[in-house]
């Protein structure tokens, strides 16, 4: 029972971690970015190549999957994503999704189609049991490096100077503007961290969520769940909805295994028939 | 409307190559309908390997006749294949269609054969009931069926007293955990539960974790070859095989073309295929060697065979017609027909045109650095235990 709780608490971080990027280009910056998880399979790549081909260790291809999915984040947002900002959504979703498409044909064509598979160092693999629950190390170990991500995330927004800044761009970017916060670079690093978190993501999922070049495409549906559970204006908001999602998603499939898989989408309907709005937002912002 | 029009062409394009004089055809033109992109896209790779190495080999002329192969990808979407299925008969005027990947791949040109009267070689899809759906159907690749009774028998008959199963929720997958259950109860042993995940989730903990509560003495896995990675993986993590859980399968989850991928931890795990790479023959050795001189870095598995044996059934077909193509004869002439093939001697049943073959029961091993499924063990000549 507890090993089910824990294994769902896993899921839902790592799929916070994947969709947190997509909070903030989306609640913040009110950009559409559908290819957000095209960061996250750059970053699940590279992952595969520095460790399969290089030989390099696990521990070292998780920064370097943050650095290089926020640099691939940086340069697209300053040679495409920007000319889109002032654009209408359906420009936003049509351009994102075509990204996806070439992301997909790129790594189809580089990497080939086949699943890719990462063997991790032996001291994340087997189990250990904790208060009688038998647990994945590799599972505590997501759980401990979003954890720490969160708590991160959520003191540099709702604390620091950078943080009191971004808001007050997204808030009204003209005002902010004119007291002299550079909002474009603001954004730019916004994006790039954002992206930076996928790329994290996707290293850390690469060994659970199986990379292939349709991952873009296969956890959009997850990454827009989560935004449309938890509302996509707050940090805390995602962040409950991923792991209400993991635990449900992951008790679903063991407890009623017949209708396991739809357990998610059920949540999901429930939800926005009755917070159409979102779970943790608050429905009279400004 | 459109679909009538299209019906009567076909019917009028059978009408057609019947009466017209066979000689005049120069090229005869085949199709091969493979899924390139996409999840399932390792599939293709094979098959196209597998199909265009077979021409390298015994080059391309077969009772006078030039053979070109038309290759389309059909992305793994059923419309797709139809829709190729329907230009490849209608527009390039093919004698034959083969591939599919999946199982609903193969059944959405059924009504498409039937009317044009052209011949579909299977050469992967492993659902049983395909081959009832047209009288153009003849398949080289397997039956799930035909795969998963030997390795139920075999676990009955090493004490194992009850199982689980666990398939990917679509037609080969149903196919496999029946024929499993059906047998293994035949045997004296129970079958505690049949949990079946979504084809399009690969997240399996939830339902590994199930298996592994149950405490049953042997687990039964059934994945599509691309998504057995990542179970294997996970099966492993789970530690199902410390708890003693004897976990075996159809060849699927040890392909050929991923084994080395998954690791030495999957070492000793027994399963029942048709192919092994490791197949202990001279024509094998052979295959072995040029599909990997041809295509660097790929290792042939049951899919690459069943490409390379599905355009051997073809050039015999057409060899046996004297070079007529017309759609009825060629299947008459793979009717029966028998052959041997790099996993071994292959007859396509008459009465089913369904493939009889020889299964093996393997054990993952290590052979010169590689990890090969070793072979230990045979049941001679399997019919679909399905077909009536």
């Amino acid at each position: 029972m507890l090993t089910i709780l824990f294994d769902g608490v896993a899921y839902g971080m790592l799929l916070f971690v994947l969709a947190v990027g997509l909070c903030i280009t989306l609640g913040l910056m009110n950009f559409i970015n559908l290819a957000h998880g095209a960061f996250a399979m750059a970053g699940g790549y590279l992952t595969v190549v520095m460790m399969n081909r290089m030989g390099i260790s696990f521990y070292w291809c998780l920064p370097a999957a943050f650095i290089f999915a926020a640099v691939l984040g940086v340069v697209l947002e300053r040679t495409l994503y920007r000319r889109l900002y002032d654009k209408t959504h359906l420009d936003q979703v049509l351009f994102s999704i075509g990204l996806i498409f070439m992301a997909t044909a790129a790594v189809d064509y580089a990497m080939g189609a086949s699943q890719q598979i990462v063997n991790l160092p032996p001291e994340l693999n087997g189990r250990v049991e904790i208060l009688g629950a038998n647990v994945g190390v590799y599972r505590l170990f997501v759980i401990a490096i979003c954890g720490l991500l969160t708590i991160a995330l959520q003191y540099v927004i709702a604390r620091t100077r950078f943080g009191s800044r971004l808001r007050a761009s997204v808030d009204d970017g003209r005002v902010a503007r004119g007291l002299g916060i550079d909002v474009t670079g603001i954004f730019a690093l916004t994006f790039a961290v954002g992206s930076g978190l996928a790329g994290l993501g996707g290293a850390l999922g690469a060994s659970i969520l199986s990379m292939d070049p349709s991952f873009p495409l296969k956890y959009m549906i997850y990454f827009l769940i989560v935004i449309s559970v938890g509302g996509a204006s707050t940090i805390t908001g995602p962040f409950f909805a991923s792991i209400l999602l993991g635990v449900a998603d992951v008790a679903g499939k063991y407890f009623i295994p017949a209708v396991g898989g739809f357990i998610i989408y059920t949540i999901m309907v429930a939800v926005l028939i009755f917070r159409p709005q979102g779970l943790f937002t608050r429905s009279a912002k400004r | 409307m459109l679909r009538r029009h299209l019906l009567l062409g076909f019917a009028g394009l059978a009408a057609m190559s019947a009466a017209a004089p066979v000689a005049a055809q120069e090229t005869v033109k085949v199709g091969l309908i493979a899924t390139l992109t996409g999840p399932q896209a390792a599939s293709g790779r094979q098959k196209v390997a597998g199909a265009k190495l077979y021409m390298a080999l015994n080059g391309n002329m077969v009772a006078g006749k030039k053979i070109e192969l038309i290759i389309k990808d059909d992305t793994g979407v059923a419309d797709i294949t139809r829709r190729h299925a329907q230009e490849l008969i209608v527009n390039d005027k093919v004698a034959a269609i083969s591939g599919f990947s999946l199982t609903p791949l193969a059944l959405a040109v059924a009504p498409v054969i039937t009317q044009a009267k052209i011949p579909a070689i299977i050469m992967t899809a492993g659902t049983s009931i395909i081959t009832e759906r047209s009288p153009y159907f003849v398949r080289v690749s397997f039956t799930l069926p035909q795969q998963s009774v030997p390795i139920a028998e075999w676990i009955a008959k090493n004490g194992a007293k009850t199982a689980v199963s666990l398939v990917s929720d679509y037609g080969p997958g149903i196919d496999a955990q029946d024929a499993f259950k059906m047998r293994f109860e035949e045997k004296g042993g129970k079958v505690l539960e049949q949990l079946k995940a979504p084809l399009a989730n690969p997240e399996f903990s939830a339902f590994l974790q199930r298996a592994k509560d149950l405490k049953p003495d042997a687990l039964f896995l059934f994945v599509p070859a691309p998504t057995a990675g990542s179970l294997m993986k996970q099966v492993i993590d789970r530690g199902l095989i410390e708890a003693n859980i004897k976990v075996v399968g159809t060849g699927d989850i040890t392909d050929d073309d991923q084994l080395n991928g998954i690791g030495d931890s999957v070492l000793g795990l027994v399963t029942s295929h048709f192919y092994s790479a490791a197949h202990d023959s001279p024509m094998n050795k052979k295959f072995v060697e040029e599909f990997k001189k041809a295509n660097p870095g790929m290792r042939p598995n049951f899919i690459g065979v069943g490409g390379y044996d599905g355009m051997h059934a073809f050039y015999q077909a057409l060899e046996k017609t004297k070079g007529d193509t017309d759609g009825t004869k060629l299947v008459e002439a793979m009717k029966g027909m028998s052959f041997e093939s790099p996993r071994g001697m292959l007859t396509i049943d008459p009465a089913t045109r369904d493939v009889v073959q020889d299964v093996y029961i393997r054990k993952v091993e290590k052979k010169d650095g590689e990890l090969y499924n070793i072979e230990f063990d045979v049941v001679k000549q399997v019919k679909d235990p399905i077909h009536k």
